[in-house]
This record gives C-alpha cells, structure tokens and sequence, in this order.
C-alpha cells in the first residue's frame, strides 16, 4: 500500500474510496486492517478503543479476502468497522463501559455485528463509551474519558463518543453507536462526523446491552451520508429475537433521493435562549444553503419540546432501573470480594461495580416506579411523551423534515460539567424529543464554530423516513465540505 | 372452640404449568428433571443483550383456558393484554424482574363449578394471567459445604396463574375447587397436571368472620400445598389457628405462610411489613399481546367438548342421572375411559355405576389413577357384556372384576370370559338344576318357610341366600326368587 494518493498516511478516505481501492485489488483487507490497526495503536491517547485483538481482526480480514477472490461483490465487503461496547461481540470484551463487566466476554454476536460481518465488515475492535450508555460526553466510563480528536482538552459527547472520535481522526472508517436520548447524534456534531440514529425497531437491539429499551436504537457512524446509507442498509431489518424489531420490507437507503422541493420545518423551540451563538450561525447558514437547493423553509413549533427533558428523565431511568437488575454479581459480571450473606453480596457487587451516574439514574428509576410516585411520575412521563410525539405529527402535517441544532453548543472541556448532571442532561434538549417520539434523526457536520469547533445539524423525519433524509443529507454534502474536515492532529 | 359461629372464607391462586415444549420467552426446553442448569440458554441466564420473544403456544392455552371457564364463550378473553416486569432481587430470578402480567390479564372473569357432596356450587374467577416461572435454589446435597447452588432449568417456563375470588368456604370447597381446576386444565391438554413435578401448584388466602359480618377479616396466604390431601389440611389448620387466635383476644396479622406436610402446621414466612414493592410496569421489551378474533375462532373451533357439554349429553343420550354425570365428567380421562366402555359395547348406565363405584373404589385403594388402571375400558365392556347376558351375577362379575385387576388374563380384550371360562364361574340358569336346589333348600330349611308361608317377607330372602350358597354363588339370583315364590306360593 502506498504512503500517498487515497490511502496515504493522514488521510480518511471514505467507504466509496476504499471499496475502489479493494475491488480495483490496490489493496487487500488485510493491508487495510493493518493500516487502521497501526492507527489506532498510534492513537492510543485518545483512549477510543477498549479492546483490540489484532489477530481476530486478520483473521476477519483474511476470511473477507477469500470472499474478495472468490468474486462476491458486496458495498462493505472488506471494511473495517469498529463497534461501540454496547453492542455484544464473540471473542472481543464487551463491557458497556462498566467496571461491572469488566473482562465479561459475551458467548454470542448482537444481530447488528451479526449483520455486518455477514456484509464483509473486518472488526477493529469495541470502543470506549459511558457506563450503560449513560451521559452526554463520554466521561461516565469506567475506563477513563475519550478526547475529541479537534481538541484533546475537550469531550467528544456522548454516550458514543468513541465512535464518533475514531471516525474523525480515521482510526475506523466507520462504527457502530447507540442513541437513546441523543447519543449517536450529539458525538457525531460534536467530532464532524455523520450519523443516524434510525426509526425505532428498524435496527434490532438483541445483543444490544440494555439502558432504555423502549428508546434504545442502534445505527451507523461514518464519514458521510452516503457512507451510512450503505451501513444502514446492511443493519437494519427485521430480527425475530427481537420482539420490538419491525417487520417490514427492506429498503434502498442508497437511492439519495434529492433535497429540491422539499419542504423543511425550522422549529422555532430549538432556536432560542440557551443556543450558543456560532451554533446557531452555523445551522442558520446550512438551511440557507438548502434553500438554494431546492427545498422550501417553514416555521414550525414543537411546543412541549422542554418538556422532553423531565419526561425522558423518568421514563429512561425507570427502565434502566429495571434492565440494571440483572447485574447482581450471581451469574457474570462483577462480584464483591467480602461478603456475609447473599443480600450484602448482591448490594456490594452492585455498589461497587456501577459508577455514580448509573446508580444515579437507577435510585431515580426506582422512585419514580415506587407504589405511590409511580402514577405521578412514570406514568405521567408517558402521557408527556405521547404528547411530545403527537407534537412532531402536526409538525410533519406542514413540512417533509425538520432541522434544526444538534446540541445547544460545540465540545466543551472535559471536566466541565461533570460535576453538575442538570447542566449535563439540559445539553440534550434537542435530542431527547426525537428519542421519546421513536424519529429517525441525523447529525450532519454543518459548520465550525468558536475554536474551529465542529457543529452538527440534526435532520429529523418521520417514522421510516431514512431515505429521505440521507438524501437530503447527501445533496448537502455533495455542496458543501464540512463532512470532509479534518481535525488538526489527524491530518497529515 | 365454636367453629359454627365462624364463616372461613377462602380464595385460590393457582399456578399451572403450560404444558408448551419450549419457555415462555425463550427456545429452551422445559423438559422436567434434567441435570441442573442444561436447559438455560443465553435468554434463560439474562446475558447482557438478550431479550424475551413471547412463545405463542403459551398464548394459545390461556385462550384454551379463558374459553373452557366460560362455556365456550370467548368474552372474557383480552383481545390486547400487557406483559409487565415485577421487579426483585432474588439469586433464582436471572433478570432481576419476572415477567407477568399486571394490570391487563390475558383472561378476566369466567368461573368453576364444582360439587361437595351432592351440592353443586360456582366459584368465580379474578383472572388468570401468563407469566414465567422462577428457577430453583439448592442449599442441600452440594458437593461443597456451606455453598448454595442455583438451577434455572425452570427459569422462563411458562404458567397460568389463576385467581379465583375469595367464593369457598371450606376445606372441602376448596379442595373441591382445585380438583375440578386441575380436570378443566388437564381436560383442555393445557398441563399435565403433575403436583409432585410442580405443574400444578395452588396458594391459599384464607380468613375467617362472625357468621354474618359483611367485612372480609384479613388474610393469611398459604403457600407450599403440592397436594389436594395437603392443601385441606393447610386450610384446616390455618382455620383453627385463626379462629383459635381471635378467641383468645389476638388479631391475625396479614402474611403468607409456609405449610409444613411433616408437622402438618403452617408457620409465617413473611408479613406484610416485609412485603416489597414490586414496580411494575409494563415491559418494554414486548410488544402488547393482541389476540385476534380468527386466532380465538380457530382455536374454538379444536376446543374438546367441554365438561359441561358433555354431562348434558350424557344424561339426554344415555339417560345417566345428573350426579353419574358428573362424577364422569370430573376427569377428562374417566369420560374418555367411559366412552371407550361404550363404544366397545358397555351398556351406559351399567358402566356409569362400575366406573364410579368398583372401579373408583379399586383405583382409590391402589391409588392409581384411571389412566393407569389394570383393567382397561374394553375389558370393563367385555366384562358389563357378561352381566347384560346373564352369564354373570353382579356379585360374581366383581369376582371377575377382582381376577381382572389382579392381572390374571394379561391385557386381552376379551380377559372375563377367559377368567369366566377357567373359574367356571359361568352363572347357573338351567331351569331344571336349579329347581333341584330350591326343592332341596326348601326341604332343609321347614322354618324359613314356615315363617314365610306367615306371611313374613324376609324369610325368603334367607331361603335365596341358601340356594345361592348351595350353588356356590353361581345361581342366576332372579330365576332363583322366581322358583321359590312358584313353589311356596
């Protein structure tokens, strides 16, 4: 392989670029499994990745190289991926980065790394996130905060910042990521990068490891809309395992349809106080540039949209509470050394293997579905969230998309707000209402703000409304660059 | 103590195992007695990224189920029902929470007629809602000391927990309820019905008030009653214990209570202070369970016909009084077992009274049930046959019927008349041979008939049971009464 053109060091080519390269056999996936492997060992700083088995990932690589020589044609095939330790892997750790699993390797795939190694994918390894996908930047993991690759002083949002840092410093082509209240689409912003957090029950969650079932999506990170179409569409689709799965035909998430005469809702919620300035330049100057593409702009208003922050505080808590039961140092997992008697082992194992912010929402999850609070509480939040998805219906009645900011400002420094979780949960305020409602959303690199910070803009649709929106988001990645950026240090 | 100043009250929660080759939420099997933790997969254990995906077939007996107790009719059946998470830690609940259901059962309402004595009765139905069981723990017989061990090989398999309301009001009532329970749900091939396996498993809430209060006085739960035997005498305690504790001035404290078979006692396993908070909600992991209107038609449509149904029929076609029928009709094997008799041409008044008495009366002593009775229905037949023709007296076919249940011509059909012909005990009908022996009973016994020439009845009856005894039982009984009336007369 050589040092310049396409594959040359520093630079991040796209999956279109190395799917030339592989089937043109200027490259094997072995040399690209290597190339990447050397990165990240490079990288280690970043502390992206929790787990790499460089002779499982050869061995992957080799298998995809038969299939290569064999004649199969297939968009992944050969692609080096890495996945989120949210989602279970055969051979390599998979630990939620949680102390509770620490060295827990699970006996099976998840459907997701199931489906992407049947598409080719060559597995670089899990990477780092917060505890249980647990947080907004990445610093709630038991193994140490990831760096935004923009900035190493600053986080790289979260829960999966990892996913999103490797990307942008082209450690990985592309990764896997889970989003539950915004997590695939805020790291993205947060590090230039694009993701889609699709409708829920497109992507299946068996072998997902469990915060909020009924939030819970997995989707693709990459460096471009057309980038994630090609992942998405080896994802998702139906999985009997899992019962919220949805049965429904595939579909072409490759089409791109164009953005011209479509008509998008500006919502007039995500535009005001609490917006920081060079985010909401950014996101201004991104909708004018799909006005010149073609596509209409309409004032919409998402009135209960502040409310989604109390209401998918409750509901998420409540059900990670529940799916957190099962870690009790019985079976697997983290078990306390001094015990005297089955309750204290169970109590102490748990107290000691989860981190503040897990047993922070576990304590709120129990008292919201404690006999007395429940109906005040949880099942309020579950009219609150029928509520806030009625709201995006009337929305959609007047517009095909909407768009708006991804998170209320650019990476702030670690260390930031770790030590005040309300400050924390208010930045995903423009995420959570998508979640609570079930929308597919994106995040788009749109701008740079202060510190040459990267800005996302957030493209949501209706329920299996994908296409339409990699379209949309692929038109405006073929006019502008800001999907092509490079951080400063990853760049040769 | 003055139990008849005190009305008991009783209701039952009854945990049936679903008779479905896998678990509720997952593919393993629920085969029972296989080696410790062999049937617990990945969904069993509750790995990190499993989920639960609902076994259809366990859906399918709890409509059996709601359309069995309610004639038929399938309005009590929920046409969209909640799965719920109860929540608590315990080292045999591998999610931390069971799976069930709360506040949408998948069956509301319905009932159960049962009979004490002669008396028919109906207890209502709550509900009845799926769910999955527990595992086991083992604190005994490991090969470490000191170290409990856990079994999820019952961990997911699937139940019916059936609620009735508190409508019994006895030990006999309830035990009545739970046999007639265990004949609907063993007559509808939902379980198997096996108490010592633990597929059938009933907890009893018991209480006691003053013969005419209108408030209920509170509660105690019994649970561990693994046989109708036990779970009369739990009841029967715990309402001496009751009634014992409020006569002397104390208050029942609301618990459940554990019963002990070996002291034949109950003893408090937790009260109500210690009660937890389960926090349920509805499961996220599964989608609500909609039943529609064509899956509840075809499923109607294979129902067996009911007990109900089929007591109606027997007393309109084979002229079987209502109380035969019903004894019949209390066990899906004794009507199979009955019909068998028929068809194999039994006559059906005949073989009711066989059925229920000798042959009930046999298995009872033997404690078999009719499944496994030595003497099959088609050898009953071929048996009643016998006694229809007159070959046999009632008395001498149960000698046949003793010979049968011995074994003693294998498991030929046509077994009496094997015995019949190698016992001789082929019943005397010979007109003449029999007037011999009446001409020479009467002859021996001048006082008897004396006393019956004075008019006095039972002397004949005397005179009839010597003839028998001369004959060696073997004289047709009726032919006899009719020679000796002829020649007293």
């Amino acid at each position: 392989m050589s040092a310049v053109g396409p594959m040359g060091a520093g630079s991040r080519p796209s999956i279109a670029v190395l799917r030339a390269e592989l089937d043109k056999r200027n490259v094997s996936a072995v040399e690209l499994a290597e190339r990447y492997l050397a990165r990240i060992a490079a990288e280690s700083v970043l502390n992206a990745f929790l787990h790499v088995d460089e002779a499982r990932t050869l061995a992957e690589a080799r298998a995809a190289d038969a299939r290569l020589a064999a004649g199969e044609k297939l968009p992944l095939l050969g692609i080096p991926v890495a996945h989120k330790d949210i989602f279970v892997t055969r051979g390599w750790r998979s630990t939620a980065g949680s102390k509770m699993l620490a060295g827990y390797t699970s006996p099976f795939d998840a459907t997701v790394v199931e489906r992407l190694r049947a598409a080719g994918m060559v597995c670089l390894g899990k990477l780092n996130c917060d505890e249980f996908a647990m947080g907004s930047s990445n610093e709630n993991s038991a193994f140490g905060p990831v760096q935004n690759p923009w900035d190493r002083d600053r986080v790289p949002g979260g829960t999966s910042g990892a996913s999103a840092a490797v990307v942008a410093a082209g450690l990985s082509p592309a990764a896997t990521g889970t989003d539950t209240g915004g997590s695939l689409r805020q790291p993205a912003a947060m590090c230039g990068v694009t993701a889609i957090k699709p409708t829920y029950g497109r992507v299946s969650r068996y072998g997902m490891i469990a915060f909020a079932s009924s939030l819970d999506q997995g989707g693709p990170m990459a460096q471009s809309a057309a980038d994630c179409a090609l992942l998405l569409a080896a994802m998702a689709g139906f999985d009997p395992r899992d019962s919220t799965s949805i049965d429904r035909a595939a579909e072409d998430y490759r089409a791109l349809p164009p953005a011209a005469g479509l008509r998008i809702g500006v919502p007039k919620e995500f535009f005001g106080e609490g917006l920081a300035a060079d985010v909401a330049a950014a996101v201004h100057a991104s909708l004018r540039e799909f006005e010149r593409l073609g596509a209409t702009l309409v004032d919409i208003s998402l009135p209960r949209t502040k409310l989604s922050i109390p209401a998918y505080y409750v509901i998420a808590p409540a059900e990670a509470s529940s799916n957190l039961s099962r870690f009790d140092g019985v079976r697997y997992g983290h078990r306390a050394a001094d015990y005297d008697d089955l309750t204290e082992m169970m109590a102490r194992s748990r107290a000691e293997g989860f981190g503040a912010e897990v047993k922070r929402r576990i304590f709120t999850g129990t008292f919201v579905l404690s006999h007395g609070y429940y109906d005040a509480y949880y099942l309020q939040a579950q009219k609150v969230r029928r509520l806030i998805a009625q709201d995006f219906q009337d929305a959609f009645r007047s517009c095909d998309l909407i768009m708006g900011p991804v998170a209320p400002t650019t990476a702030w420094k670690l260390g930031d707000k770790s030590k005040d979780p309300v400050a924390m949960y208010l930045e995903d305020i423009f995420t959570l209402g998508v979640s609570l409602a079930g929308l597919p959303g994106m995040s788009v690199p749109c701008g740079q703000g202060a510190g040459n910070l990267p800005v996302g803009l957030q493209i949501i649709g209706n329920y299996f409304d994908e296409s339409r929106m990699l379209g949309a988001a692929h038109q405006f990645q073929q006019s502008t660059d800001w999907h092509t950026l490079r951080p400063p240090g990853a760049a040769a | 103590m003055t139990e008849t100043a005190w009305e008991v009250v009783i209701g039952i929660e009854t945990h049936t195992q679903l008779s479905t080759a896998s678990k509720i939420f997952s593919g393993s099997s629920v085969a029972f007695g296989a080696p410790p933790n062999t049937q617990a997969n990945v969904v069993d254990l509750a790995l990190p990224g499993t989920l639960p995906v609902l076994n259809k077939g366990a859906v399918e007996r709890a409509i059996r189920f709601g359309l069995a107790v309610n004639g038929g009719e399938d309005h009590h059946i929920a046409r969209r029902s909640v799965f719920a998470r109860k929540n608590y830690f315990y080292p045999d609940s591998p999610k931390g929470y069971q799976i069930s259901q709360f506040e949408l059962p998948v069956v509301t309402g319905g009932s159960v007629e049962i009979q004490v004595g002669e008396r028919a009765k109906t207890i209502r139905l709550t509900r009845a809602h799926l769910e999955e069981d527990a595992g086991k723990s083992l604190h005994e017989g490991l090969a470490t000391a000191g170290v409990s061990g856990i079994d999820l090989n019952r961990a997911g398999t699937p139940l019916l927990e059936i609620v009735s309301e508190p409508d019994m009001r006895s030990a006999a009532e309830a035990v009545a309820y739970a046999k007639a329970l265990h004949g609907i749900v063993t007559w509808i091939g939902i379980c198997d019905g096996n108490m010592q396996e633990g597929s059938f498993r009933c907890d009893a809430n018991v209480s006691v008030r003053k013969v005419g209060d209108e408030k209920l006085g509170t509660r105690c739960e019994i649970k561990n009653v693994n046989s109708f035997r036990f779970l009369e005498r739990a009841i029967q305690f715990e309402v001496r214990r009751q009634i014992e504790l409020i006569e002397d001035g104390g208050q029942v404290v609301q618990e459940t209570r554990l019963y002990d078979s070996d002291k034949d006692e109950t003893r408090p396993m937790r009260s109500k202070e210690d009660a937890m908070d389960y926090r349920y909600f509805p499961d996220p992991d599964l989608l609500p369970l909609v039943i529609s209107q064509a899956e509840i038609d075809r499923i109607k449509a294979a129902m067996p016909e009911l007990p109900a149904a089929k007591r109606e029929r027997y007393v309109k076609t084979h002229g079987l009084s209502d109380y035969d029928a019903r004894l019949l009709t209390a066990r899906h094997d004794t009507a199979a077992y009955f019909e068998r008799a028929v068809t194999a041409g039994a006559d059906a008044k005949l073989a009711a009274n066989w059925i229920n008495g000798e042959l009930a009366s046999q298995l009872n002593r033997d404690e078999k049930t009719i499944a496994s009775s030595p003497v099959t229905a088609t050898q009953l037949a071929a048996l009643l046959r016998r006694i229809a023709d007159a070959t046999l007296s009632s008395k001498m076919a149960k000698e046949v019927f003793s010979y049968l249940w011995a074994g003693e011509a294998g498991d030929e059909d046509n077994a009496a008349d094997t015995i019949i012909e190698k016992r001789g005990l082929k019943q005397v009908s010979d007109q003449g041979a029999l007037e011999k022996i009446v001409d020479e009973v009467i002859a021996a016994n001048a006082k008897s008939v004396a006393e019956f020439k004075a008019g006095k009845e039972k002397a004949l009856q005397a005179l009839v049971g010597q003839v028998m005894k001369a004959s060696q039982g073997r004289a047709n009984p009726a032919q006899v009464n009719e020679i000796l009336k002829k020649k007293l007369a």
